[in-house]
């Protein structure tokens, strides 16, 4: 009986469930999917000296008449404009070498942890991991010091001898890679070691078996294997490294363009908050291809 | 055969090394120089600390970090909140209405640029401002942006901790009378006490450390200190930065690398970020 009107005053399943979930739905609602429709829309107005600085798009005259204004211009300013087209293309080879760089460093790195003894596998993943705790501003400033023209990299090799003038490595595109793969190749290492470190090895005693060289044994077994591994770290660093903004500001040079520096500057110095909502809205559909590949990787392990 | 083999370990040690001169060095050089006495950074004069003493001296560096710590605070408080709930959905509701929007929209900060989040969130911001005349930009705006990108972190702690709770710990608790309410209180979140701890911590330094979101949402009083220290490293190196920076390196290296030394690297495999291998895909061709 009393398990009855227990059973009873229980709520369906589902009912307590679909609250649950309404909470969190909610706040990523508004505050994560409806900004993008705000961005969107700003994007189709025009800047003005006013609080907020841009015109509204719906406005209502004496007799009642709503009028709503679409501005297009900025979407034709942001492909003609070669300043936009450079500053995307930058950003886009920025992203592709600095995944690319990361590849190659950080395969090396991962396969070496994966391959080590289990009980180094811990700290020697935590030894790629412990930089990233600190603050990654802090991280990127500390290069000045070593890229300057008497910085760490000149005192040091003018010191052997090697060169008699300090080399231009700071504020320039070489600068700006040296930041960017630093910042980003725990993503890479990260993805490639766990894709790695569950490998079979036996095929690869099987490949040996076989007669097949260590090296030809890692190009056809290990390589394709790892391919999962690979996109995913190429995509972890891929999609933020596009947007970037702190490193180039810090370390790249007075004619570095990237898509963050031109949102920042149209943003904070023009103020014109249309064409940096223009700028945005161009980042966020370059990267839906990338995002939608994220999202396929994962909604294959929901199932 | 032998031969190659140790060529092979020797390439991937010397990677290995290279690596870790690189990861380091930066590290390491601001340290040592927070130390030095000249005014000039990277030439070495003698051993002082008069930076740190510089640093305490300075109201504007010490005004910025109370304002830090106390977004930071609250925004791990509210991430724990709506990340816990988050991560508890994604592994236990395996199907409802929208599951796959929820979930992208919940991950997808984990990868989307920050300038987009900043310049997306300021907008929301101004717009609501003028229909409801709430939010003022100050501290709460920048603690509901950092809520909304650093809970796709602790939801990531969240759900991998459940991963390893065994389900039929709850469902025996349920089939003895117990209400999902009393199941989740009760029985689940005690199990992922370590996992919230983490999640906090991760949380409260990815806060601590934010810039570009939080230079776009914050209002004309809340400037906070990524703020403060991107304004002088602007202009160049500032050796009064470098003892800062040591302060915070071993500040936050300590706390969040000591409290979540165990999950850290749990954190960012693909499967907890987000991109789910599948185990037989990667590991054997079958």
């Amino acid at each position: 009986m009393i398990g009855q009107v227990r059973f009873l005053g229980a709520p369906k399943p589902g009912e307590g469930r679909r609250w649950v979930i309404a909470g969190p739905f909610i706040w990523f609602l508004i505050f994560f999917l409806v900004p993008f429709v705000v961005v969107a829309k700003i994007s189709l107005s025009t800047a003005a000296v006013s609080i907020p600085p841009y015109v509204p798009l719906i406005s209502w005259d004496d007799t009642a008449t709503m009028s709503i204004a679409l501005h297009f211009g900025n979407y034709h300013f942001l492909l003609t404009d070669p300043e936009y087209v450079i500053a995307y293309l930058s950003s886009l080879r920025n992203a592709a070498v600095t995944s690319l760089v990361t590849l190659v460093i950080g395969y090396p790195v991962a396969y070496l942890i994966a391959t080590a003894k289990p009980s180094m596998r811990g700290p020697l993943l935590m030894l790629v991991i412990m930089p990233f705790w600190t603050s990654f501003l802090i991280r990127v400033y500390a290069w000045i010091g070593i890229l300057k023209p008497n910085g760490l990299i000149n005192n040091f090799l003018i010191w052997l001898g090697a060169i008699s003038h300090p080399l231009d490595i700071l504020n320039n595109q070489f600068s700006v890679y040296v930041g960017m793969v630093y910042a980003y190749l725990p993503f890479m290492v990260l993805p490639l070691y766990s894709c790695l470190e569950k490998m079979d090895h036996s095929l690869l005693e099987a490949a040996s078996d076989l007669g097949a060289k260590p090296l030809r044994a890692f190009v056809s077994i290990t390589l394709p294997l790892s391919i999962p591994g690979i996109i995913a770290g190429s995509l972890l660093v891929f999609i933020p490294a596009v947007g970037e903004y702190i490193i180039p500001t810090l370390l790249g040079g007075a004619d570095t363009l990237t898509i963050g520096t031109v949102l920042w500057n149209e943003f904070f110095a023009n103020r014109d908050w249309p064409v940096a909502s223009t700028v945005a809205v161009a980042l966020i559909i370059l990267l839906v291809g990338p995002l939608m590949l994220l999202q396929h990787f994962q909604s294959k392990e929901d199932q | 055969m032998i031969a190659s083999l140790t060529r092979g370990r020797l390439f991937l040690r010397l990677m290995m090394g290279f690596a870790m001169v690189f990861l380091y060095a930066p590290i390491i050089s601001i340290i040592v120089y927070s130390f030095n006495e000249s005014q000039l950074v990277t030439v070495w004069s003698r051993f002082s600390t008069k930076w740190y003493a510089a640093l305490l001296q300075d109201e504007q560096i010490l005004h910025a970090a109370k304002i830090s710590l106390e977004v930071a605070v609250l925004s791990a408080s509210g991430s724990l909140v709506v990340g816990t709930l988050s991560g508890y959905i994604l592994s236990r509701f395996k199907r409802f209405r929208g599951r796959m929007l929820f979930s992208g929209m919940v991950m997808a900060p984990l990868v989307m640029p920050e300038i987009i989040m900043g310049i997306s969130l300021l907008l929301l911001f101004v717009g609501m401002e003028q229909v409801f005349g709430w939010p003022q930009r100050d501290i709460q705006t920048i603690v509901i942006a950092h809520i909304t990108f650093s809970t796709a972190f602790v939801a990531v702690v969240v759900q991998s901790r459940l991963a390893g709770i065994d389900v039929s710990l709850e469902e025996a608790a349920m089939d003895l009378g117990a209400r999902p309410g009393e199941v989740f209180f009760l029985i689940t979140l005690p199990l992922m006490v370590p996992a919230l701890l983490s999640g906090w911590l991760l949380a409260f330094s990815l806060s601590l450390d934010d810039l570009v979101i939080t230079a776009f949402v914050s209002g004309p009083g809340s400037t906070t200190l990524p703020m403060v220290v991107f304004s002088k490293v602007r202009l160049g190196l500032n050796p009064e930065i470098n003892a800062l920076a040591t302060v915070i390196i071993l500040a936050v290296g300590l706390v969040s690398g000591l409290g979540a030394l165990k999950t850290a690297f749990k954190v960012f495999t693909p499967e907890k970020a987000g991109l789910q291998i599948k185990e037989e895909k990667c590991a054997s061709p079958a």
